[in-house]
Order: structure tokens, then sequence, then C-alpha cells
């Protein structure tokens, strides 16, 4: 899977960051998942990461040659689905 | 945020079980027909998860329901849930997971009023399953190109075609069978490519998809989709020993719609965002949370079960949901320890049944890893 890492190539497609993006967040000092999240943002999407994440590490891996366990998962925080303010706002609690 | 301001809140339950598929019904029915009172959180206007996509007969044997259709077991699980009480939350989605076993819940749709309600469980069952992997090739973004497992919601669930020109790429047990119920909805799989020199899943399916006259092309992947707004054309192309592309190999398929069947990776963000322990196994799809015999993770009174806790099949997820309803039952005080032992003892037997044989037995040593790691973690604290 690891052909064509063209760097005009999108990975994060919620936020529209691409191949060359994350390799310069890389050049730049990220070292995991949240480094290039700081960075770029990918992953800070409506998804939330659900769909880049795998495709991020991989790219961390390629570049780091570091083994998959040393690529950590993402940070999740709440909400880790999209929500409107309006629905927050409407909650049932006193 | 609402639900950090030291509210008081509203809802309480003695279990919640987030996610309301297989193994969440399951862990539900267990503990309700033991006394204890559920709820069941659930993203979509039906429970059952992927259950009801799942056409196919299952296999095993009998005691595992083998020869049944998902949408059978799906079924029964429902109505069996409902007859115990079993409260259950369409539309529910939980947004986060806190402290004092505290989840906040958003329910709604777009065409009503969406609120976001925090409910508190002594015991709290995570059970969220899995998202699908995607590969990335030049163009993966392009409409038309899906996970194998949407593709599966649009024929079996929502009855929508995505395409009539299928290309499939991943040849495990998703992509066959995907590939088999798509021309059966009426569609053609263009071809199946396979990275891999050997097909991932079962013989029987893929003989299935060969016998209709399917092209599988194994030692192949995906350069390239192209088209204007829609995927028209997929490039695909041999690889050598390392995954590389062999130049000169590429072939150019016409294509309305490419299904990826890549694998699934745990959706373990409320258990990690909640401090569970997590380890990395590429046999269970990635990071995933470590859990005990009683499916309990390192956070005590949160139970992890199904894909969450490492990606397997759904009459997998069925027996750790029902260990994890059992445990908690006994728990709460509503059998005896002894009880809980001579029911829990039954499921490991069925569980380790079906993680044996060729395609199990990798599964069943992570899984006995996961295991050790607990042991050693706890070990560590003690």
């Amino acid at each position: 899977m690891s052909q064509n890492y063209d760097d005009d190539m999108l990975v994060c497609r919620c936020e529209e960051i691409t191949v060359g993006e994350i390799r310069e967040a890389i050049r730049q000092g990220a070292r995991d998942v949240t480094g290039i999240k700081r960075r770029t943002r990918a992953g800070m999407g409506l998804c939330q990461g659900r769909t880049c994440e795998k495709l991020v590490q991989a790219i961390l891996r390629q570049e780091l040659c570091n083994a998959p366990e040393e690529i950590s998962a993402a940070t999740p925080r709440p909400p880790v689905r999209p929500i409107t303010f309006g629905a927050l706002g409407r909650g049932e609690v006193e | 945020m609402a639900w950090e301001s030291g509210v008081q809140f509203m809802i309480k339950k003695e279990v919640v079980v987030i996610g309301g598929g297989p193994s969440g019904m399951a862990a539900a029915i267990e503990a309700a027909k033991r006394g204890a009172e559920v709820l069941v959180i659930d993203a979509n206007e039906k429970a059952g998860g992927q259950l009801f996509k799942q056409i196919h007969k299952f296999f095993g044997s009998s005691e595992h329901g083998a020869g049944v259709r998902g949408i059978d077991i799906g079924r029964d699980l429902l109505k069996e849930a409902e007859e115990l009480g079993v409260e259950v939350w369409l539309n529910s989605v939980a947004i986060g997971l806190f402290a004092e076993k505290q989840i906040a819940v958003e329910t709604g749709t777009d065409d009503a009023e969406k609120i976001v309600r925090v409910v508190e469980g002594e015991k709290i069952v995570i059970a969220c399953g899995a998202s699908e992997n995607v590969v990335r090739f030049q163009g993966w973004t392009l409409p038309g190109i899906m996970g194998a497992g949407a593709a599966q919601t649009m024929i079996n669930a929502n009855r929508v075609l995505p395409g009539k020109k299928i290309l499939m790429v991943g040849s495990g047990n998703v992509g066959l069978i995907v590939s088999y119920q798509l021309m059966q909805a009426g569609a053609d799989v263009v071809a199946l490519v396979e990275a891999a020199p050997n097909i991932g899943g079962y013989v029987v399916h893929a003989s299935k998809i060969a016998r209709a006259g399917v092209p599988i092309y194994t030692r192949h992947t995906v350069l390239e989709a192209r088209g204007e707004g829609r995927v028209k054309e997929a490039v695909i192309c041999e690889v050598d020993g390392k995954w590389q592309p062999v130049p000169g190999t590429e072939k150019v398929i016409e294509v309305d719609a490419i299904a990826i069947a890549a694998g699934l990776k745990p959706l373990a963000e409320l258990a990690i965002m909640n401090g569970c322990k997590t380890k990395f196994d590429p046999i269970l799809g990635g990071w995933a949370p470590l859990h005990d015999e009683n499916m309990e993770s390192s956070c005590s009174g949160i139970y992890v079960v199904g894909d969450v806790t490492g990606v397997e099949e759904a009459n997998t997820a069925l027996e750790e949901g029902r260990l994890a309803g059992v445990a908690i039952a006994a728990a709460l005080g509503k059998i005896t320890a002894e009880e809980a032992e001579t029911e829990k003892k039954k499921i490991w037997d069925r569980l380790d049944g079906l993680r044996s044989g060729p395609h199990g037995e990798a599964r069943m040593k992570a899984k006995d890893r996961q295991l050790a790691d607990f042991r050693q973690l706890s070990a560590a604290e003690i």
C-alpha cells in the first residue's frame, strides 16, 4: 500500500490536507498524530480523523522508519461526533 | 460546556450500553435477563448494527448460530431485548465519556430537535464497533469510491445501488461477500484486486464470485482513480514482493464505483478518552483497549466488547457481549459469583471454538496476548 505517495495526494479530506503538508510537518518536528494535527489540522474535521488517522500513521511510519506500535493513536476529545452548538445548548441538564 | 459545569445529572441507570450491535445487544440481554436495569444507546434509527446487512448465513457450529442469517439473529436479539424490558434510545450518539461514568448523548435527527443529555451508568459497556480502513491512491477521494461496508449498507439496508460497474479492492471475507451481494443486487463487479499473492477470505465465498465470472487479480493494486466529478476509470497494476507497482503492468478498467475492503479499525475513542489502557495489535485492527476475562477494561466498571476491543466477527462479538453481561450481573449482585463462573465458562468454551481453525487461530493468539498484557498491567499496578 506504499505506492504512489505523491505530495499532492489528499490524506485528510475533511480539512484538505495533502501528503506533502504532512511530510513538511514531520520535517518541522511532528513525531505523532497529535503533532501532525497541531501543525496541519489533519484529523480535526467533520470525521475527527476516523478516516485519515491510519493514513497519517502510515506516513509517519514511512518517514520516521518506525514500527506500527511506535506510532500512537490520536488523542480523542469530546465531542467525538459532530454536534451543533444548538443541540448542546438545549441540553436537559439543570 | 454543559457536562463540565458541576450540574445535577438527571438520568442514572445500572447499566448503559453504548452501541446496539451484536455485542452491545448481547451484553444488554444477559444483564437484563438477570435483573439489571439496562439502557442501550444506538446511533442509528434501528438497533442491531451490522447484523441487518448480513443477509448471508453464518458459519461455525449450530451452537454459534451457524446456518442462520445475520439479519435473523439481529431480529431475534431486538425481540428478546424488548421482552426483557431493555430501554433503547435510537438516533442517539455518545459524544463523550467522562469521569464518574457519565456519558454525553446527543439524541435527534436532522428533522427533529436534537438535544444533549448526560446519562450516568453504574456499569458501562462500550460496544461501538469498528470503522472501515481506507486505501490511498491517486483520486481516492472521488465520489463513487467508498468502503465495502458502506456499499453493503447501501444495497442491503437502503436498497440503493452504489454503481453498476464496481471494482472491489481487497479479498478478505468482506470483499468477497459484498462482491457477491452487489451482483445479487444487480450490479456488475468488473474485477476484484488483492495486493497479497493469495485470496484472503474463505474459499467458499471466493468460488462463488469466481464462478460468476468476476476476474480476481491477486498481487494487484489500484494505482489511480480517474474521472470528473465521479470515478469513471480505475487504473490497476501488478505489485512486486515489496508491494511496489510494477511499471508497464497497468490496466485501465471502466468503473462507476470502487469499494474498498481493506479491514477495519476499532472505534475506541470513548475508551481511550476515559483512560482505558490500549495496545497496538495488527491482527486486531490497530489500537484496542485491553480487558480481563470479564471484558472489563483497565477502568473499573467500564467494559469493552466486540470490534472495539479487536476486529473479529459478529459471532465472537455476541459471545464477548454475553460475557460482559453475565460479569456485570454478578458485579451488581444480581447473581452469585459461582453462577457467573459456570455461565462464563460456557461462553469462553464457545469463544475458543469460534477462534479456531486456519482463520481463527491468529485471532485466538492475539486475544490471548491481550489478556496477558492486561494481567501484566494489573500486576504492575499492584
